[in-house]
């Protein structure tokens, strides 16, 4: 039973990270209704300028806060300079850049740092919490600092004017622009705030499976998983997603599949839900009027 | 005193499709004028050209000054507010975040303001007061007529154009959204421009009309004027 208990909540720990990836993709998925496949090399990216920065004496928290605004910063120049010129091109095309930008990202970090393994520090103690072995500290740490990003996010969105623009920027572009948000800005936003999002999931994950050009990949694979089974339209329903993901690969690895399938649970949730309930658990049904 | 809004030969086309051919009418400041003509006559055309949402040539001046080389969001904080074609409701958010994002590009949006804003609004249109918190796609089509008409409102414009106000919409419905119209127009000296298939309601609301036909003015005047010319008795009015 305490096995059990201690893998759930291991689950969790996980599940945020791939929670708070899930909600990246779900923002720029609502605002163009495409997935960015390169939102992982972002965040792998944006995990190495904070090991620099670390690396050269910075203290863990300002390099922490440092490296999310580079990665917003980041994401908005990509905006700007890469996919707005293929705004308005075919699904195609804007897919091939997603996976240029994901092969570009990729061979550049392993060209400036290598592909060597490193080890990448947790700003959490060691040892037990609460005197208990359930959930190390760092676990314990990611669940809070995703919980934080999750609520920071949702009181931008619900109630600054801002966040209101931007929701509905992403709805009815058209509309938008006759009351006058600049809804160019508002994508490049969008792609400032995911790679942010997604800078916290690199940094938070990177203590469990190691630095290096390639870890995201996987976890990637589960974000989509878990925006697929809450519903790619649907911020809140991708968080829960991602938990739901993150506890199920957790406990079918360690009793019933083992570790080394544990990636299949993801693909199989994909292949499942596309299947059987492509709009997802948690996907609005919205009812219109005309 | 120069024109709220002038219109000389303009011309528009959606790629190769030209609808509009050197259209050219004046607007005064605290009129309501109104385009008559019927479907793909380009009413709704010339609306979307004077927000700049479709390619245009030709000059557009607003207070005077030229605004027909200017994004649409620009134009909007010029205070000109469109009601679009189909409402442009935000389905997904509610009636209240509906209303909010109407004063998005005002300068003035102070809280308090906006604030004032909204209860002068839902003393104009109870119901939507009634489904604030409603999500916006759950009205009724004339709810959402009302509360397109109310989000261009929030941006206390100099200028409304509104396309189509009355379609799909309940008689009933149509002569009480008229009469407030007609009220903000004397009450807040918000200047209209409307469009209309509807032209026995247009005539009636309106004191300027043109008549278009295939991208093009054909016959204006005062709206009386227009009323008794024989050729839109006949084909617009039918009687």
């Amino acid at each position: 039973m305490e096995a059990l208990l201690h893998q759930v909540l291991a689950g969790l720990a996980t599940g945020g990270i791939y929670a708070s990836l899930a909600l990246a993709l779900v923002m720029i998925y609502q605002a163009t209704h495409l997935v960015n496949f390169a939102q992982g090399e972002l965040a792998m990216f944006a995990t190495y300028f904070a090991w620099t920065l670390i690396n050269a004496g910075v203290p863990y928290w300002p390099a922490f806060f440092a490296t999310v605004a580079f990665a917003f910063v980041l994401g908005v120049v990509i905006e700007r300079v890469v996919i707005r010129p293929v705004e308005n091109a075919p699904v195609l095309a804007v897919v091939v850049v997603f996976i240029a930008l994901l092969v570009i990202l990729n061979s550049v970090t392993g060209w400036i740092y290598s592909y060597t393994i490193k080890t990448f520090p947790s700003p959490f103690p060691t040892g037990g919490v609460f005197g208990t072995k359930l959930l190390s500290p760092h676990e314990l740490g990611a669940i809070g600092v995703t919980l934080v990003v999750l609520v920071l996010l949702y009181l931008f969105f619900r109630f600054t004017p801002l966040g209101l623009a931007m929701r509905a920027a992403a709805q009815n572009p058209d509309s938008a622009r006759l009351v006058g948000i600049r809804v160019g800005w508002m994508l490049a936003l969008g792609w400032g705030l995911a790679a942010a999002i997604g800078a916290v999931a690199g940094m938070m994950v990177a203590p469990i499976v190691f630095l290096d050009p390639n870890m995201m990949g996987g976890i990637l694979l589960y974000a989509f998983a878990a925006a697929l089974v809450g519903g790619v339209d649907n911020p809140w329903g991708a968080v829960l997603g991602g938990f739901m993901v993150g506890v199920l690969e957790n406990v079918l690895g360690a009793f019933v599949i083992g570790n080394e399938l544990k990636l299949a649970v993801a693909l199989a949730l994909i292949i499942g839900v596309l299947v059987v309930k492509p709009s997802g658990f948690f996907g609005k049904v919205f009812v219109t009027r005309v | 005193m120069a024109a709220l809004l002038e219109v000389s030969n303009l011309h528009a086309a959606y790629g190769l499709t030209r609808v509009l051919h050197g259209i050219s009418f004046v607007m005064q400041e605290g009129s309501i004028t109104t385009l008559l003509g019927a479907n793909g006559a380009g009413k709704t055309t010339t609306l979307r050209a004077l927000c700049q949402m479709v390619k245009t040539e030709g000059e557009i001046r607003f207070c005077g000054a030229r605004i027909d080389r200017r994004a649409t969001e620009d134009i909007v904080r010029l205070r000109i507010a469109h009601v679009p074609d189909g409402r442009g409701t935000f389905v997904n958010l509610t009636t209240e975040e509906n209303l909010r994002l109407g004063a998005y590009a005002r300068k003035d949006k102070d809280r308090a303001g906006v604030d004032a804003d909204l209860e002068r609004i839902y003393d104009y249109f109870p119901r939507l007061k009634e489904r604030r918190a409603q999500q916006a796609g759950t009205l009724s089509g004339g709810e959402q007529q009302m509360l397109a008409v109310s989000r261009a409102l929030m941006l206390r414009p100099k200028l409304m154009l509104l396309d189509e106000p009355s379609f799909g919409l309940a008689p009933l419905i149509v002569k009480e959204l008229f009469g407030i119209l007609r009220t903000v127009n004397a009450k807040e000296k918000v200047s209209m421009l409307v469009v209309e298939q509807n032209a026995a309601m247009a005539l009636e609301l309106a004191d300027h009309a043109y008549l278009i036909e295939t991208g093009r003015v054909v016959l204006s005047g005062s709206a009386d004027a227009i009323r008794r010319d024989d050729n839109v008795r006949r084909s617009y009015l039918g009687y």
